[in-house]
């Protein structure tokens, strides 16, 4: 029987991952956004068990919302690495304090 | 209800484990693939939730716009990864040591929180129970109920793209353009221009 408990380890877990590899693989930068990706699909599951579990459709607006957020973030994020890339010839993180924002 | 716990088992294992590879990969390519492989295993928890369109959302857009992104970014920037990973193995006993601590603290809050209200009874996850389908739901609260969000999304994507392109639009130097204006308002005083050539000369 699968109940929400279930869901909610799989995203805890599919979370811990993602603040892992955020964690491990410190200086490459795409790695890093993939590792954001994961955070956040960890949280669309929680947002869509809890809409099963409390028979509301709303939950999954809410996903919804959180997908074009994500979207956004890793096309910006992407576009940022393109250019420090550009400039820098390297994507390593501990560099990226020259961009000086 | 077996065959629901037996699919549930095999889209989270294999969702947790292409997301152990995506931070483990040695190879970026790898990591965009599993990291498809993920988001795929997710789209098929969503079905089993009776979120169908969510599920469509997350294939397409997720897999077929914003994975496929990170593919053409990690193809077309020549990185030297392997000087990347260096101190992977140097923060793993770490890394690990914090994961796990994390997990079981998570855990331990989810499994023992049985005497408050929210979630103490032990029924399983069943869809939403309605006459209509998932997508039609979506619809009929989304432009009513949830209108603005929904055109704040819109506003963020354009926000998004428009800062995208400016960020990665570069002006290179020698390069020819059209120019639209000064090709509208020419006429022939300034397009024609005459001149007195002498016999046996060029210009």
């Amino acid at each position: 029987m699968i109940t929400l408990e279930h869901y909610l380890f799989l995203g805890a877990i599919i979370f811990t991952l993602g603040v892992l590899g955020i964690f491990l693989n410190k200086k490459n930068l795409i790695i890093i956004l993939m590792s954001i990706e994961l955070i956040l699909l960890s949280v669309n599951i929680n947002f869509i068990a809890f809409s099963a579990y409390i028979n509301d459709i709303s939950g999954q607006i809410f996903a919804m919302l959180t997908l074009t957020v994500a979207a956004a973030e890793a096309a910006i994020g992407l576009a940022i690495l393109v250019v420090f890339f550009r400039n820098l010839g390297s994507i390593e993180v501990n560099k990226i304090n020259q961009l000086k924002g | 209800m077996v065959l629901y716990s037996l699919t549930f088992y095999l889209f989270s294992s294999v969702a947790v484990l292409s997301s152990l590879m995506v931070i483990s990969a040695k190879n970026p390519v790898h990591s965009v693939l599993f990291l498809i492989l993920s988001f795929v295993n997710a789209s098929g928890l969503f079905v089993l939730l009776g979120a169908e369109f969510l599920a469509m959302i997350l294939v397409v857009v997720y897999v077929g716009a914003v994975a496929v992104l990170f593919l053409f970014v990690v193809m077309m920037l020549d990185i030297n990864f392997v000087k990347l990973r260096e101190g992977f193995l140097q923060y793993l006993p770490f890394g690990a040591l914090l994961g796990i601590v994390l997990v079981i603290e998570l855990g331990i809050l989810f499994l023992t929180d049985r005497s408050s209200n929210i979630y103490n009874n032990q029924t399983p996850l069943q869809p939403i129970a309605n006459e209509v389908e998932n997508t039609k739901m979506i619809g009929q609260i989304l432009y009513t109920k949830y209108f603005y969000l929904f055109q704040i999304c819109g506003i963020i994507l354009l926000v998004a793209m428009i800062g995208s392109i400016t960020l990665t639009l570069r002006d290179k130097g020698g390069v020819k353009r059209q120019n639209i204006d000064s090709q509208n308002t020419v006429d022939a005083s300034t397009a024609i221009e005459k001149k007195k050539v002498k016999i046996g000369e060029g210009i």
